[in-house]
């Protein structure tokens, strides 16, 4: 079966309904004074396997899925859906989604949205991760973490394992003639421990995944992250009170680059831009980051977390270079942003659900590799902070503030990396910080996948990159 | 909606359930089931941006066969989903491992009966009703001040509905509610940038939330309270979390004190119950059956009554937050929390604002906190953080790009003041908190 034909199947034939039904069906949402309409089908299958006290207590299954449909006119979006898919839901919420004509002002319809690009690169594999391993195999798998885990340090009193994964279809049927279909896999293997030595306790947690099937997880990489999940907490166990002020920072290659997310990513989206609230509004052509920094998020990438064979409005993903050279290139549009701009969609039309309205959002964000050792970039620095790890960040897209938390960090003294430090979270303001980079590594490197990304309250998977980089001046917030 | 109806619908899929779990040899079994329906809007510069109408039905089984467990999920209520899902409970439950800890609650321990907390007030607003109200609050924030330029959107939001829960010991309750917000994003702008604020007003009945202008006014008046923020450089001194932040030190506490994260070890705070957790001037509680509380549920997630409780008294920790689960795990008794907390309060110690801002004399007032940088196994804490600059007791300048860090389990001991300015909004509801020493990273 293609993957069409997989698509068609869980979300149009068991009720009954066809390809051939979908025109009369956007019909009802495309009434008069309406540019555009469009139906999302979703099924989703999700399950979860937790390790906790060295046993798989609990296991989860879940079956979701729906429709939405969604009325544009001009910049006016009407929104409704249904967790039944079945014509005659159907026909009540394009109903509801097209009561929005009602609030049209006289000469503002923008006219059809056109069609963009319809190929389908499967840039991952449709086959169900839920069925790739059996029950068991789930369970050995969570035990054999476990098992590594708990032998790499005597001063183990916890270990959490979790395995989750799921599988969905979508269709998108639109009125500018788009009709697309993506089956997309997902899964996750996280793992948490705590050490415990002389009173203190200290975590360390390690994880990855993308869109692959279960078998992703080998042997080798699977205690690989629970060897790290150890050594993290190992490292904490040492760390003393991380440094309070502003100096030079240095980060890691890989999941650091978080901070372009934060820093530069969502304040691109464009959503923001059209409604004039990001810092970066109206800049396009000005240096908004230092020369050296060329900033892409590219939703082409082979079994990534972020990636999407095409976005949640049917349109193929593609790499959209954001920053080249310190210049800033352009936005991340979906249909509705791109058509108010005059631009194109690029593939950025994302939607946590059929109950959720599709909004720009990231896919894998990077920054590319530079030239510099990164051995070197660390001995430029006299005394500062050298950052590999971090939890979560968050940014205030209209004064250009970030901050994101480091969770492994070690001090930088003479050029040399030190003592590590303790958790603390970094604060600075996206393109002044963007702005004091001063070299950037050859070692591009990427997450292991495990983003999530919220923004007004959806989450959707996204990844992140970037090379080892130098901050001039940030704000790290300890308390020594 | 039809409440009634919807809420009978449910106890059928209960008791389906319950019977299809039974017969697949499940010997106890739980289920969670919910519907509810809503309308958004959102205006930007005086005009519809989207209209939204929400539907969402959602049904939760777990089963045990002995002491292994299994749990499955569907937004499909329809008779051939639920036998899928408790299908694939049971399929799950055939592979964990036996849990001595996991099961119902004992059937003594249920509630009698649910209890009409009158949290049911659905708004009679249509959309054109509900745009309305908006442009009105938006127009307000537009008018407010000239650095106001443009607003980053108003919101009008209301939904109602009703959950379920039943077990297999014959448990069924079923309680109502409805949510209603408005709220409002304006941003100010001149030579030094742009800075947003945004404000709601939400609760369970429309006519007790705030004018929509005066949110929109509140929102523009914060924001250009905030041009012109600068850095301040790196010191220690008192912080005072104004109401709408300080609510979630009560948060870090009560995820220290949650029994997932004591029998999990996550927390700094094992072994603290009956110690003095924080001074004595501070005493927080759960009023879990408020009538028309933001947060109110007679009974909790197992079924159990919930009851109102002391968790701090007079600054000694006297309950951690518990279900049946976790408890059995840390060998204790539930307090009624499966599902969290509801509607905790902490007494203020008297003094207003303006008088905490004296006492304080200098130090950080910190109005909005951002990132996540909390550590629950050490307590650590650094968060970023923007505010007002305060000497000798008065207002000088607002502070942006600055983090505050310490220690959670020294900053509760540090708390010297909790002000009588309560936010009244969310569940947990405090007054401004004064932390009498914190680190402030700046320049």
């Amino acid at each position: 079966m293609t993957s069409f034909e997989t698509a068609t199947s869980h979300l149009l034939t068991p009720s009954g309904l066809s390809i051939g039904d979908l025109d009369g069906l956007l019909s009802g949402a495309m009434v008069k004074g309406v540019d555009f309409a469009d139906l999302y089908f979703q099924r989703i299958f999700s399950e979860g396997w937790v390790l906790e006290d060295g046993k798989v207590k609990d296991g989860s299954h879940s079956i979701g899925g729906g429709v939405g449909v969604r009325s544009i006119c001009g910049d006016k979006t009407g929104f409704s859906y249904s967790d039944a898919i079945n014509a005659e839901a159907i026909r009540k919420a394009s109903a509801a989604a097209g009561s929005i004509a009602k609030y049209l002002s006289a000469g503002r319809s923008v006219g059809a949205i056109p069609v963009i690009g319809k190929a389908n690169v499967e840039l991952y594999s449709s086959i169900n991760p839920l069925d790739s391993l059996s029950r068991k195999e789930k369970i050995d798998l969570l035990s054999r973490v476990d098992a590594e885990a708990r032998q790499a340090d005597s001063r183990i009193i916890e270990v959490t394992v979790s395995l989750v994964g799921n599988w969905q279809a979508i269709l998108v049927a639109a009125s500018d003639g788009t009709l697309a279909t993506d089956i997309r896999p997902m899964v996750r293997l996280n793992v948490s421990v705590i050490l415990e030595q002389a009173g203190r306790r200290e975590r360390g947690s390690s994880g990855g995944g993308g869109r692959y099937g279960y078998e992703y997880f080998d042997d080798e990489l699977a205690k690989g992250f629970a060897r790290e999940a150890v050594r993290m907490a190992q490292v904490n166990m040492d760390a003393v009170d991380a440094p309070a002020g502003t100096m030079p920072v240095v980060l890691g290659p890989g999941w650091p680059g978080v901070l372009l997310h934060e820093a530069v990513g969502h304040g691109l989206e464009g959503d923001f831009n059209r409604k004039g609230s990001s810092t970066f509004s109206g800049r396009v052509g000005e240096q908004v980051a230092s020369p050296l920094c060329t900033v892409v998020d590219d939703g082409t990438m082979l079994n990534r977390r972020g990636s999407l064979s095409v976005d949640d409005e049917g349109v193929v993903s593609q790499k959209t270079v954001l920053i080249e050279n310190g210049i800033l290139n352009g936005y991340m549009q979906d249909k509705l942003n791109a058509k108010l701009m005059g631009e194109a969609s690029t593939g950025n039309g994302r939607r946590e659900s059929y109950a959720h309205l599709p909004m720009p959002r990231m896919t894998n964000t990077y920054m590319l590799a530079g030239k510099d050792d990164p051995q070197d970039i660390i001995s430029s620095v006299k005394n500062g902070l050298y950052a590999v790890n971090f939890g979560g960040g968050q940014v205030d897209i209209t004064s250009g503030k970030f901050v994101f938390s480091a969770s492994e960090a070690y001090l930088i003294e003479d050029g040399k990396v030190t003592r590590p430090v303790k958790g603390a979270t970094l604060i600075g303001n996206g393109p002044e910080a963007m702005n004091r980079i001063s070299a950037v590594g050859h070692d591009l490197g990427l997450d292991n996948g495990v983003g999530v990304c919220g923004k007004n309250g959806q989450s959707v998977p996204v990844g992140v990159g970037q090379p080892t980089l130098k901050i001039d001046e940030l704000t790290v917030g300890g308390t020594a | 909606m039809n409440v009634e109806e919807e809420q009978k619908q449910l106890q059928d899929c209960i008791d389906r359930a319950l019977t299809e779990a039974s017969l697949l040899g499940a010997t106890q079994a739980e289920v969670a089931a919910s519907s509810g329906e809503g309308l958004s809007v959102s205006v930007r510069s005086a005009e519809v941006e989207t209209v939204e109408f929400t539907k969402n039905r959602g049904f939760a089984i777990t089963v045990y066969t002995g002491h292994s467990k299994g749990s499955s999920s569907t937004s499909d209520l329809s008779l051939e989903a639920i036998r899928r899902a408790v299908a694939a409970a049971i399929d799950i439950a055939h592979y964990t491992a036996d849990d001595e800890c996991s099961g119902l609650a004992a059937p003594e321990l249920l509630a009698s009966d649910a209890l009409d907390l009158d949290l049911y007030h659905p708004w009679d607003l249509d959309s054109t009703d509900a745009v309305r109200l908006a442009l009105d609050c938006e127009q307000a924030g537009l008018s407010n001040h000239p650095n106001i330029k443009k607003s980053d959107g108003a919101s009008v939001s209301s939904s109602g509905g009703v959950r379920v829960y039943g077990n297999s010991h014959g448990f069924f309750g079923a309680a109502t509610g409805t949510s209603h917000s408005i709220g409002c994003s304006m941003i100010a702008e001149n030579d030094s940038g742009m800075e947003r604020s945004h404000w709601f007003s939400g609760g369970r009945v429309a006519s007790a939330l705030d004018e929509a202008a005066f949110i929109g006014d509140k929102a523009a008046s914060r924001a250009v309270k905030r041009l012109g923020a600068r850095k301040i450089v790196t010191c220690d001194v008192p912080v005072l979390y104004s109401a709408e932040v300080a609510g979630s030190l009560v948060g870090h506490l009560i995820g220290a004190i949650s029994g997932g994260n004591l029998f999990r070890k996550s927390s700094f705070m094992l072994d603290s119950l009956g110690t003095a957790v924080m001074p004595p001037i501070v005493s927080i509680y759960e009023l879990p059956q408020l009538l028309q509380g933001n947060a109110s549920a007679s009974f909790d997630g197992d079924g159990l009554a919930t009851y109102e409780k002391k968790i701090v008294n007079q600054g000694t920790l006297e309950s951690y937050i518990m279900g049946v689960y976790s408890a059995r795990r840390l060998g204790m008794q539930s307090t009624a929390n499966a599902g969290g907390v509801r509607n905790l309060r902490a007494a203020s110690t008297g003094q207003s604002l303006e008088q905490l801002f004296s006492e304080m004399g200098t130090g950080l007032y910190v109005t909005s906190l951002m990132g996540q940088g909390v550590n629950m196994v050490t307590g650590d804490y650094s968060r970023g953080a923007e505010g007002f600059w305060i000497e000798n007791g008065e207002l000088q300048y607002p502070v942006k790009e600055v983090t505050i860090a310490g220690n959670l389990a020294d900053m509760f001991l540090d708390i010297s003041a909790i002000g009588t300015d309560t936010d009244t909004r969310g569940n947990v509801q405090v007054g401004s908190m004064l932390i009498s020493k914190m680190k402030v990273a700046g320049a």
